[in-house]
């Protein structure tokens, strides 16, 4: 089916830090959403409806945080609704976004979020309670570690190394130096990935992302909303599909090699459902670069295998290449990607949001040089809900 | 802003009781009673699902038919963990998805027995393809930790 041509004219993100004293969860989104409309140059009521971007309200130690912020990103009198599906938050909320407009009811929407994480002591006290309280919570998993599964799995089946990881690592603090609003910047190399205290193995701290406050938003319009504004600089959503594998990891462990959790399986349907809608048939040459999901070194390296940017297993072998660098054929994560900022509520609007700055060719130091074509996803739950985006300065 | 930040601080105490079902109890009971660990086979695929579950997500059906799997398998997956995190067990720990003869899915656990001190010794041991058996606690009280994995001889 071809939907109604939908494009994002306005973008707002806040600096991402580790904690922000100075303001609160509210006041964060605030800014962010005042940050979009000046960005769109339109006013809050041009904003037929608002999607909020909130994933575990736990890490902000606020019930319902939709509720609190509601009025503080222009909902007051307005239709309004909270997504929420782990990391992949910010991904579903632009995919709830694009649907408002999809089905002809409304012209112009405001995807907005925060996150204010660094207020609890430990994240992962939080995260250990994604899983499941009768059989999983108390074998001490959490959100790292899942992720050390997934690496394990891929360096077995693949023959992937802790040197092709720490590549990953390398790169995305490198891209990170020239985006402002990175939340961790300063150059490291291999050496220092590999000597880097071991988390959960093979994840070590520089695979990792950090924990970051801010916030983010974006507006989204339809075709005919955008030409009354007679705007020219828009990125279009050219394709979305969104995919969600099983809840228990150890059923992507069957011996089958089916959907097999070294994979990003279900990040692999929802790429290729997005592709379909954008007819795009090789991404590898058709998508000029990409900002993905990947809270861990080793995350991002089964991504791109399953984005079609290479082959099943070669994603180690693509980064010693210097492929996915900005001076590479698909530079990944040109922003530095969630190694270098994660407000898990927005953290896949973020790569929305950059992905439109780069269309846009408004990105700066990072800019980059043939930016047409992009691909933005989301990853959460345990590796669990997928979003895909393709986004293109061309209608 | 010249005045000091204001913190207001909270916190959480909140306690759970949660049922585990009837399903759920069933599988612990076996735990208990009889040393057993019992998967749910799912009358469309087939497939015998460990943590056992009243209905098979992929076919979208219920679940009818008790399984007794082995308490021997291997490990498909596993972490080390060596770093610290609030209100989680002193590390080091190891844990595993172990796919236990006669079930289809792998099932979470602990590894115990193995010296974590030095990482590339333990690797040596804990690997993917490392065959496990499952060890009950002598006290079991219906909760996952009832039981743990070990290494079995020929692989240790």
């Amino acid at each position: 089916m071809k939907p109604r041509n939908i494009g994002i004219i306005g973008v707002g993100q806040t600096e991402y830090t580790t904690k922000r004293d100075d303001a609160t969860l509210t006041e964060i989104a605030r800014e962010a959403t005042v940050l979009a409309l000046e960005d769109g140059k339109i006013e809050i009521k041009d904003i037929d409806a608002v999607v909020f971007s909130l994933a575990l309200d736990s890490l902000e130690g606020m019930e319902s945080g939709e509720k609190w912020c509601a009025g503080a990103v222009g909902g007051y009198r307005k239709p309004f609704i909270r997504v929420h599906t782990g990391g992949t938050t910010g991904g579903s909320a632009v995919h709830a976004g694009f649907f408002h407009i999809a089905s002809g009811l409304f012209d112009c929407i405001l995807v907005v979020g925060a996150e204010k994480m660094g207020e609890t002591p430990d994240a992962q006290n939080v995260l250990n309670r994604i899983f499941d309280p009768i059989y999983e919570r108390t074998v001490a998993i959490n959100a790292v570690n899942m992720c050390s599964f997934q690496a394990v799995r891929h360096m077995k089946k693949y023959g992937t190394s802790e040197y092709q990881m720490a590549l990953v690592a390398v790169r995305s603090r490198k891209n990170a130096l020239k985006n402002p609003y990175a939340h961790i910047r300063g150059e490291i190399t291999v050496e220092d990935v590999l000597n880097s205290r071991m988390i959960c193995y093979p994840i070590k701290l520089y695979d990792c992302c950090p924990r970051s406050t801010g916030g983010c938003a974006i507006v989204m319009a339809s075709e005919r909303f955008i030409r009354k504004l007679n705007k020219k600089n828009v990125a279009w959503i050219k394709g979305i599909a969104g995919c969600t594998n099983s809840y228990f990891i150890g059923d992507r462990m069957d011996g089958s090699g089916i959907n097999d959790y070294a994979d990003a399986e279900g990040l692999f349907l929802a790429a290729k459902g997005a592709y379909q809608m954008a007819e795009i048939k090789n991404p590898g040459k058709e998508i000029d670069f990409a900002e993905i999901y990947a809270p861990f070194t080793s995350t991002e390296l089964a991504a791109v295998e399953a984005l079609g940017f290479c082959e099943r297993g070669e994603s180690g072998i693509y980064n010693e290449k210097g492929i996915f660098n900005m001076d590479g054929r698909i530079p990944i994560n040109p922003s530095g990607g969630v190694l270098t900022a994660n407000p898990i509520s927005v953290t896949a609007l973020v790569r929305v949001a950059e992905s439109t700055i780069q269309l846009m060719e408004r990105a700066g130091e990072r800019q980059v040089k043939r930016a047409r074509t992009a691909v933005a996803t989301g990853e959460g739950g345990s590796l669990q809900f997928y979003t895909v985006t393709v986004l293109s300065n061309r209608i | 802003m010249e005045r000091e930040l204001i913190f207001i601080p909270q916190a959480w105490n909140i306690k759970f009781n949660h049922a585990a079902g009837e399903v759920g109890s069933a599988f612990f009971r076996a735990i208990i009673d009889r040393k057993e660990i019992l998967g749910r086979r799912c009358p469309v695929c087939k497939r015998v699902l460990l943590p056992p579950r009243s209905y098979c997500e992929r076919c979208f059906v219920q679940t009818d038919e008790w399984v007794k799997v082995g308490t021997e398998g291997t490990i498909q997956a596993f972490t080390i963990v060596y770093g610290r995190f609030k209100g989680l067990p002193d590390p080091p720990y190891a844990i595993a998805y172990v796919l236990l003869n006669g079930a289809s899915t792998s099932m979470v656990n602990f590894v115990k027995g193995v010296d974590l001190e030095d990482l590339n010794e333990a690797l040596k041991k804990i690997k993917i393809g490392s065959r496990v058996k499952v060890v009950f606690k002598r006290k079991r009280e219906g909760r996952i930790t009832d039981f743990w994995y070990e290494l079995l001889k020929e692989t240790s």
